[in-house]
């Protein structure tokens, strides 16, 4: 009968260990579909893969020195137009021997944003003071006119410089504006409540472009001249509006996900509403919206580009002209696929940035 | 204690009267000087301009127009523009969507690869530089003369894209279109509502079917009478001296916006759907093994099943985002709902009406799609599950 006793040794045998081949073969090749699915997109993404590494890399011209006709009769993509017209794209018509200023001030406001990543910056303070040190460095460099800088005035600001003031501007007004919008939703008062809801209600309906068309185009034939400012600054506050009203929401959502005994504790405490507001409810509600808000970002990033239709020289105009003048041409593949690497490079890495925050934060919960 | 003394102040009721009293008299300050603004031009305020004629043309109309129509029809036609571009733009990304989802969950690694690549490129550059594109794209394709030619069907060419088209009239399309949309819903209607759950399927299969066949036979019906005299149903494209005749013409402003709103719509309709199906817990799939079902039942009546409901309420929210991108036709002059208000400001001066219209349009359309939305979402949610919003 010992035969047939059970050894512990023979039950205890876990399930017999893939190997690295065979783990490739059951994850590839595992299903007849599979190996179809496999192997045809393999083939796929190499055809896509090689036409595109010829164009943009074998068959391409890269110096500025290659003509434009020259460059014309290549097979491969033309790179030299970007080479040839680099400064007009970053830079627009800022001033050529003040370019470095464009440039110094473009790295400032990235190194902004690459610090306000660091979780040592989290703080209301921290952030503030980085931000407004940081703007204002970028303005003194770009406007000049102090410290023996030479004026420029707004008018000449173009190119990637100016789409990243122009977001700097937002993020800087807006953020501020949407809390307030936040807190006067959830006022008790309808006097407060109703109309701040109404005017986030109607703005979130509207799209961007027709807010921008309204405060560049509509506010001169409406407003007296004296009220109007410059076309530049209306089209900051109009899409600084238009960034509040959705991130208003974004706070909003945060402040109702807490729950209701974290500013009850704070009543019995007696500390009064902004106390409560400031030392309880937003630093949490801030931490649970991170996510949303950094995708907020990214999309308001990515509509500053809408801004052209109002006429403001900002990096994808700037492009257009690069290409649209007489010699160049026939390049606007190639520009329109830089313009789309530089967009891509922020904002990937950007949202890379809140993915990475999202699964961070969700460890932290468990 | 300074500090507890404002608060109490920003609280007070008089306070709060005195903030009110202010708004008010500063929005009507703005309003009186608006109007003095306007009659300094010579505006007179109203609605009346409605009825005046245009006295310019439009790029892209789907009903018959000249110069001397009213501007009520020229902005009817806009309206039109929107809602064409702006559904065939969703059925596109939504098509696109579905494949993408599909790929990005699918276990084959290639396949995810593929997903993530398309979804990444298309995600993360603007919208406007992806229209912007594909307008340079289609306006640099050879003249007619020389169009790229797929089977004497499909050619593209500087002037426009020529597909296949009808010869019946646009309105008879537009109500077959309608006709189809209908069978189709109550097709569905028939088959998944709750309210007939008390019915056999072996009932509700041939009613399905029979609201289908309905459907078709009207708009066969409709086709027909629609139809423009002496020539074949099937309009074909060809090339007639130096342009092309016949078919149906897509104009390059058109085609370009159409391309960029589904690439882009697709990726982000892609990773909500993913999303959606992500979202399923792993024990209703376990379930349905454990009872032997095959994988293609899993995916049809569990997971296909569940996902929809995790993915309609963002869907309406992106579903709404690409219908307001639509306004992007004026980047490339595709006379859309805004490009045809804004001309119309430009020519008429009647700001304030012509944009009280532009947003009452929109919330229109928005609300519209919202609500219908809903009602699907609130119809297939699983009883005692609750209506997520």
């Amino acid at each position: 009968m010992a035969d047939t006793m059970l050894h512990t040794s023979d039950v205890s045998m876990g399930p017999p260990r893939q190997g690295a081949l065979e783990k490739f073969r059951a994850d590839y090749f595992g299903r007849p579909s599979d190996v179809i699915l496999t192997l045809g997109g393999t083939a796929l993404l190499v055809y896509i893969g090689w036409h595109l590494f010829q164009w943009a890399i074998l068959d391409a011209a890269f110096s500025a020195d290659v003509g434009a006709k020259a460059c014309e009769a290549k097979a491969g993509a033309c790179w030299s137009v970007i080479a040839a017209r680099w400064r007009l794209m970053f830079f627009g018509l800022y001033p050529y021997e003040e370019h470095w200023r464009s440039g110094l001030a473009c790295a400032i406001a990235i190194g902004v944003g690459i610090l306000s990543c660091v979780p040592y910056f989290w703080t209301a303070r921290r952030l503030t003071v980085t931000w407004v040190l940081g703007f204002a460095a970028f303005v003194v460099l770009m406007r000049g006119g102090v410290f023996g800088l030479s004026e420029v005035t707004e008018e000449q600001w173009g190119g990637l410089s100016l789409t990243i003031f122009i977001f700097a501007a937002v993020a800087l007004i807006g953020m501020p504006l949407s809390i307030l919008l936040a807190l006067m939703r959830r006022s008790s008062t309808p006097f407060v409540s109703v109309p701040v809801g109404l005017l986030i209600d109607t703005v979130r309906s509207l799209p961007l472009i027709t807010i921008l068309f309204t405060v560049a185009v509509v506010v001169p034939i409406l407003v007296p001249s004296w009220l109007q400012g410059e076309k530049l600054y209306r089209v900051i506050a109009g899409m600084a509006l238009f960034f509040a009203a959705y991130q208003a929401e974004i706070i909003r959502s945060g402040i109702q996900s807490l729950s209701s005994g974290q500013d009850e504790a704070g009543r019995t405490l007696g500390l009064t509403y902004w106390q409560r507001m400031i030392y309880i409810v937003l630093p949490q509600a801030f931490r649970r919206a991170l996510p949303p808000t950094i995708n907020q970002m990214v999309i308001t990033f990515k509509e500053t580009s809408l801004i052209i239709i109002v006429g403001l020289f900002e990096f994808l105009a700037s492009g257009n002209a690069a290409y649209g003048s007489g010699e160049w041409a026939f390049a606007y593949v190639e520009v329109y696929v830089f313009i789309a690497f530089v967009y891509f490079v922020f904002v990937f890495s950007l949202s890379r940035y809140g993915a990475y925050l999202e699964r961070r934060m969700r460890i932290a919960q468990h | 204690m300074k500090r507890d003394s404002l608060v109490t102040l920003l609280a007070s009721r008089h306070f709060q009267a005195v903030v009110a009293a202010i708004v008010f008299v500063v929005l009507a300050v703005l309003v009186y000087a608006g109007q003095q603004e306007l009659m300094a031009k010579g505006i007179v305020s109203g609605f009346d301009f409605l009825w005046r004629s245009t006295g310019w043309d439009i790029g892209f109309s789907l009903i018959p127009y000249s110069i001397s129509d009213p501007y009520w029809k020229v902005l009817l036609i806009g309206l039109m523009n929107t809602l064409f571009l702006g559904f065939a733009g969703l059925a596109l990304a939504t098509l696109v969507g579905v494949l993408v989802g599909v790929a990005r969950t699918s276990h084959n690694p290639v396949l995810n690869a593929i997903g993530t690549i398309y979804v990444e490129t298309f995600r993360n550059v603007p919208l406007i530089l992806q229209a912007f594109f594909w307008y340079a794209v289609y306006t640099h394709l050879p003249p007619p003369r020389k169009a790229v030619a797929f089977g004497d069907m499909v050619f593209l060419s500087a002037r426009g894209i020529y597909l296949p088209g009808f010869n019946i009239s646009n309105g008879a399309i537009a109500i077959c279109a309608l006709f189809l949309v209908v069978g189709i819903v109550a097709a569905l209607w028939l088959i998944a509502s709750r309210r007939l759950s008390g019915w056999a399927e072996a009932r509700r299969l041939p009613l399905a079917g029979l609201a289908l066949v309905v459907a078709g036979v009207a708009i066969f019906l409709v086709g027909e009478a629609g139809r423009i005299a002496g020539q074949p149903v099937v309009s074909m494209p060809e090339l007639r001296g130096l342009n092309i005749r016949g078919g149906l013409r897509l104009t390059s402003e058109f085609a370009a916006l159409l391309t960029a709103m589904s690439l882009y719509g697709g990726a982000y309709l892609g990773e909500i759907i993913r999303a959606g199906f992500l979202s399923i817990p792993k024990g209703q799939i376990e379930a349905a093994k454990a009872l032997g079902f095959r994988p293609w039942h899993i995916f049809t009546l569990v997971r296909l099943p569940l996902a929809i409901r995790a993915i309609l309420p963002t869907l309406t929210n992106q579903y709404v985002w690409l219908i307001k991108a639509t306004t992007l036709g004026i980047a490339v002059g595709f006379s859309d709902f805004f490009l045809v208000i804004s001309t119309s400001i430009n020519q008429s001066g009647q700001t304030v009406e012509l944009l009280l219209i532009l947003m009452g349009g929109f919330l229109l359309i928005n609300y519209t799609i919202s609500t219908v939305m809903n009602a699907i979402n609130r119809s297939i949610a699983i009883r005692g599950q609750g209506t997520r919003k």
